[in-house]
């Protein structure tokens, strides 16, 4: 097989589900996650934080905490770097203030203690005198005449003149005259949708352990998505040399992307250098909610004609994202993908990132995404009912497929959309009977996945097993599929296998583990490396045998002679190359990195049923499917897995979470009692169905899995609890008290 | 501030320790015990990640005091496998795929276990009930359910085998 074969079908391990490496480790309690970690010597840090949405820092007097027992540092924005322009600087802003609070939850200062009792009770007596000024936490707020401005100057070139201040940064695309496609339409509907800021809702909290001395040299453990990023924030943000600073990532106790960024890690690292020992930081849940990345808010305007026969004519939208008091919404991805599931002649989008006094966003799962699904599919659904159309048909008709050019631009290449409708529509669910107060709903999803850059190493033992390594910290059960790829390119049993998550010191440079790129990228990286090593291993049968290289294939875990040596030696298992490396060329070593670019887009179909209770407002999620185009699931129970997690966490998104604030610009529920993620009592069984479109960018077929799984349940909740309540809803979430507005809207 | 002495037993086992009046009993299992099994995720009683049993009883450990522990039973993850042998639940969790990150499976074994030994017999909703303290932010629970019916039901018909 050349380095380069794809394989797509008969395979022997991929496609099989595996018991997971870390599995005993996580059910026994052994698994250390970041706040698992112990040094001699440890320091304990807290931060302090400010009360205020908006406030102009005066003086921090921090005489009162100092004084107390045990307390041994303090640090403030004077212990970072002041030379920091561009996006460090706004990490560092946001890490620590300057001079100014820009939200409620900011961090002011810190401190290190000798116990976590003793660091808590020092930074309440941190005393900071603030001159608070006018705030604004709403986007639409926040983008109006008048509306107090975050920073001046911090727009960039793309935002058109005469906005706001607030608004930082613009998103124009799109292709054809959507005005001479409106004339076409039959039916044109447009609305206005807004949604809420929730958050990722890891049950772990940010934890970091650090060591950093006067040499400069430092070693940094903490739950993250991508450590090598770590690296190399910190150690700009402390003026260190990047390679100075090790990172080990923990096991990490979920992300969904608010992982991918740094709030304490700094912070301990200054502790840390200031009292020369080791400082210990884990955020309280109430610091999760208020000073970590939660999403964007969002203000829609949407518009859709179609013909009475479906077809849509012309599709327009504005997404206008708050992303908090710094640039960075995700606007133009909640613009690119709103109507990337539909082959349109003409199609306009428009993002405005808006800042706010909220803490910065961070990603969240397909981030953009989801809100612009909910508004765009909403509308489709609206236009379907009015015109007695069937929403699958309708979806089927426009639905983009190989050769489309995308609404954001490039053509697609092979992609699995209109597979996961008729699998949709083949599925008993979607023809099943309704019960009185209830609704049915369907809504597609888009996400694109990525590659970034990627660095595996894949070491043979002398009695022919295995080591990976590779540098995307496993959220999800990662490492089973690293070894079940390795596994059947290798020929060798998966239990044979062990793949480690390394440090930084370890490996090349390895993006984060977002944009669902674990699976295509490391894996892709995988594969490489395997076949790399395979290719060692027939050189060494090779040699042996005194035949050409060219001349050896690889099957079944053995180096086996071919074309015109075929038949002359017995097979070579690994075990037996492996056993003399020492002395036949040495160690054996596959490795591969590079930055893939072939990841391939996917798509999803979500049916929903919900019931309402008129009486209450409550909303039960009764019966729910999951249609999801995987490219190759390589483990398929994980990939069902992150079906079903994508959707909960789009069910609470739906009907509960928010972030609410106070008039006073300071967040009301900032604990899980209010802020309400979804409990096992909240959800029905969600069933999934595995569509396999084959990734031609990856050598196994993988398409990215962990984000698209987002992006339709907003909308198709908000369709069957429209159909339901016999009301359009527009805003999330679709609580009670908006449930019977509606209600009473209706009557 | 003087620290409190107590007595108590964890996974079986007679412990000694001092703690300061305010500390959580998870905090001393934790930081003082390096029993790191149960796991902070609120601190508020609202995420079941620090769930242990007190007597037998399922608790939130980010709720009771160390000093509280006094001449009690307590019980966590790290007690629930027989030496080498996992409990039937823990083996179950992995074969079903029941976890992800993993951060809730410590508490969500630790009060399952409880569950099985109060009610053999469980319906769908009543683990869904049972559960409804242990947030898992991963899953969306399918698997866990799953899990812990398969292992309800290997249990009764093993005690089936046995009577
Ligand atoms: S940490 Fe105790 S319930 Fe969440
Ligand atoms: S597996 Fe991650 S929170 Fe449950």
């Amino acid at each position: 097989m050349s380095l380069d074969d794809v394989k797509t079908t008969g395979f022997k391990y991929v496609g099989t589900s595996p018991d997971r490496p870390d599995g005993l480790d996580k059910v026994t309690g052994r698994a250390k996650f970041g706040a698992d970690a112990y040094a001699p010597g440890m320091l304990h840090g807290a931060i302090a934080r400010s009360p205020h949405a908006h406030a102009r820092i005066i003086s921090i007097d921090t005489s009162k905490a100092e004084a107390l027992e045990g307390v041994k540092a303090i640090v403030t924005r004077a212990d970072f770097r002041d030379d920091l322009r561009g996006d460090h600087w706004n990490v560092l802003e946001n890490v620590m203030a300057g001079d100014t609070a820009l939200y409620d939850g900011h961090a002011v200062a810190a401190v290190a203690a000798t116990s976590v009792l003793v660091a808590r009770d020092a930074a309440k007596l941190i005393e900071v005198t603030y001159e608070t000024l006018p705030h604004v936490t709403d986007v639409d707020e926040a983008m109006a005449d008048g509306a107090p401005v975050i920073r001046a100057g911090t727009a960039d070139k793309s935002v058109p003149e005469g906005l706001h201040p607030n608004v930082v940064r613009y998103h124009e695309s799109g292709h054809g005259d959507v005005e001479a496609g409106f004339a076409e339409a039959d039916l044109i509907i447009e609305d206005h949708f807004r949604t809420e800021a929730t958050h990722q809702g890891y049950i772990e909290p940010h934890a970091c352990l650090a060591t950093l001395g006067g040499d400069g040299k430092g070693d940094l453990w903490c739950c993250t998505q991508g450590h090598w990023n770590v690296q190399k924030i910190c150690s700009s943000l402390l003026g260190l040399e990047t390679s100075q600073l090790r990172v080990t990532a923990s096991e990490i106790g979920g992300g969904f992307g608010g992982k991918t960024v740094v709030f304490i890690e700094p912070v301990a690292l200054a502790l840390s250098r200031k009292t020369n020992r080791p400082v210990k930081i884990v955020m309280s849940r109430s610091e999760v909610f208020r000073a970590s990345g939660p999403t964007a808010s969002t203000s829609m305007d949407v518009r859709i004609g179609m013909k009475k026969d479906g077809t849509i004519t012309a599709a327009k939208g504005v997404f206008r994202l708050q992303g908090g008091a710094f640039p960075g919404a995700p606007m133009e991805f909640t613009a690119m993908c709103a109507f990337a599931p539909y082959n349109l002649k003409h199609v306009k989008q428009i993002g405005y990132d808006v800042m706010s006094n909220r803490p910065k966003q961070a990603a969240y799962r397909a981030p953009g995404s989801p809100m612009g699904a909910f508004a765009v599919e909403s509308v489709i659904d609206e236009l379907c009912n009015k015109l007695g159309l069937d929403p699958i048909e309708v979806r089927l008709k426009n639905a983009s497929r190989e050769g489309t050019r995308a609404s954001f631009g490039p053509t697609f290449q092979r992609v699995g959309l209109v597979e996961t409708l008729e699998a949709a529509k083949a599925h008993p669910h979607y023809s099943a009977p309704l019960k009185p107060g209830q609704g049915r709903g369907i809504s597609c999803g888009f996400w694109f996945n990525f590659g970034g850059e990627t660095s595996v190493s894949l070491a043979l033992s002398m009695d022919g097993t295995v080591q990976i390594v590779v540098g995307t910290p496993d959220i999800g059960g990662s490492r089973a599929s690293m070894a079940l790829m390795a596994a059947e390119e290798l020929g060798i049993p998966y239990e044979n296998i062990r793949c480690t998550i390394a440090d930084t010191a370890s490996l090349g440079y390895n993006e984060v583990s977002h944009g669902s790129r674990v699976t295509y990228a490391s894996g892709l990286a995988t594969i490489k490396a395997a076949r790399d090593a395979v290719k060692k291993l027939c050189g060494r049968a090779a040699a042996k045998w005194g035949i050409d290289p060219e001349a050896v294939d690889w099957v079944d875990g053995c180096a086996v002679p071919s074309g015109p040596n075929a038949g002359d030696f017995d097979p070579m298992p690994i075990a037996q190359i492996c056993k003399s490396m020492g002395r036949t060329g040495g160690p054996i070593v596959g490795h591969f990195e590079a930055s893939p670019e072939g990841a391939g887009v996917s798509f999803a179909t979500h049916i929903v049923d919900a019931e309402v209770d008129p009486e209450t407002g409550k909303t039960s999620v009764v019966r729910y499917t999951v249609v999801q185009d995987a490219g190759k699931a390589i483990h398929p129970a994980y990939v069902e897995g992150q079906y079903q997690g994508g959707a909960a966490q789009g069910i609470g998104w739906a009907l509960n979470e928010e972030y609410v604030y106070g008039k006073d610009g300071r967040l009301q529920n900032d604990v899980f009692l209010d802020y309400r993620i979804p409990v096992a009592s909240d959800l029905p069984m969600i069933d999934t169905v595995i569509v396999e479109v084959p990734n031609p960018g990856h050598p196994h077929g993988v398409r990215g899995v962990g984000e698209t799984s987002i992006c339709p349940p907003l909308a198709a909740i908000a369709n069957a609890v429209s159909a339901a309540a016999g009301v359009r809803l527009h805003e999330l979430p679709m609580n009670p008290p908006r449930i019977l507005a509606a209600l009473a809207r209706r009557d | 501030m003087s620290k409190i002495h107590v007595t108590t037993s964890v996974n079986g086992d007679a412990v000694e320790f001092l703690c300061d009046p305010r500390e959580t009993l998870l905090d001393v299992l934790r930081d003082r015990l390096g029993l790191t099994g149960a796991k902070e995720g609120c601190g508020t009683g609202d995420c079941g990640a620090c769930t242990i049993t007190l007597d037998g009883r399922v608790v939130c450990s980010c709720l009771v005091l160390g000093a509280e522990a006094e001449g009690r039973e307590v019980g966590t993850i790290e007690g629930i496998a027989n030496g080498e042998e996992l409990h039937p639940l823990q083996r179950k969790f992995i074969e079903h795929a029941a976890l992800q990150c993993g951060i809730c499976t410590p508490g969500i074994l630790v009060a399952t276990k409880a569950l099985l030994e109060k009610n053999p017999d469980p319906t769908e909703t009543e683990v869904r009930y049972w559960l409804a303290g242990n947030l898992c932010r991963c899953t969306g629970y399918d698997k866990i359910i799953r899990a812990v019916m398969d292992t309800a039901a290997e249990l009764r018909s093993e005690s089936k085998e046995l009577s």
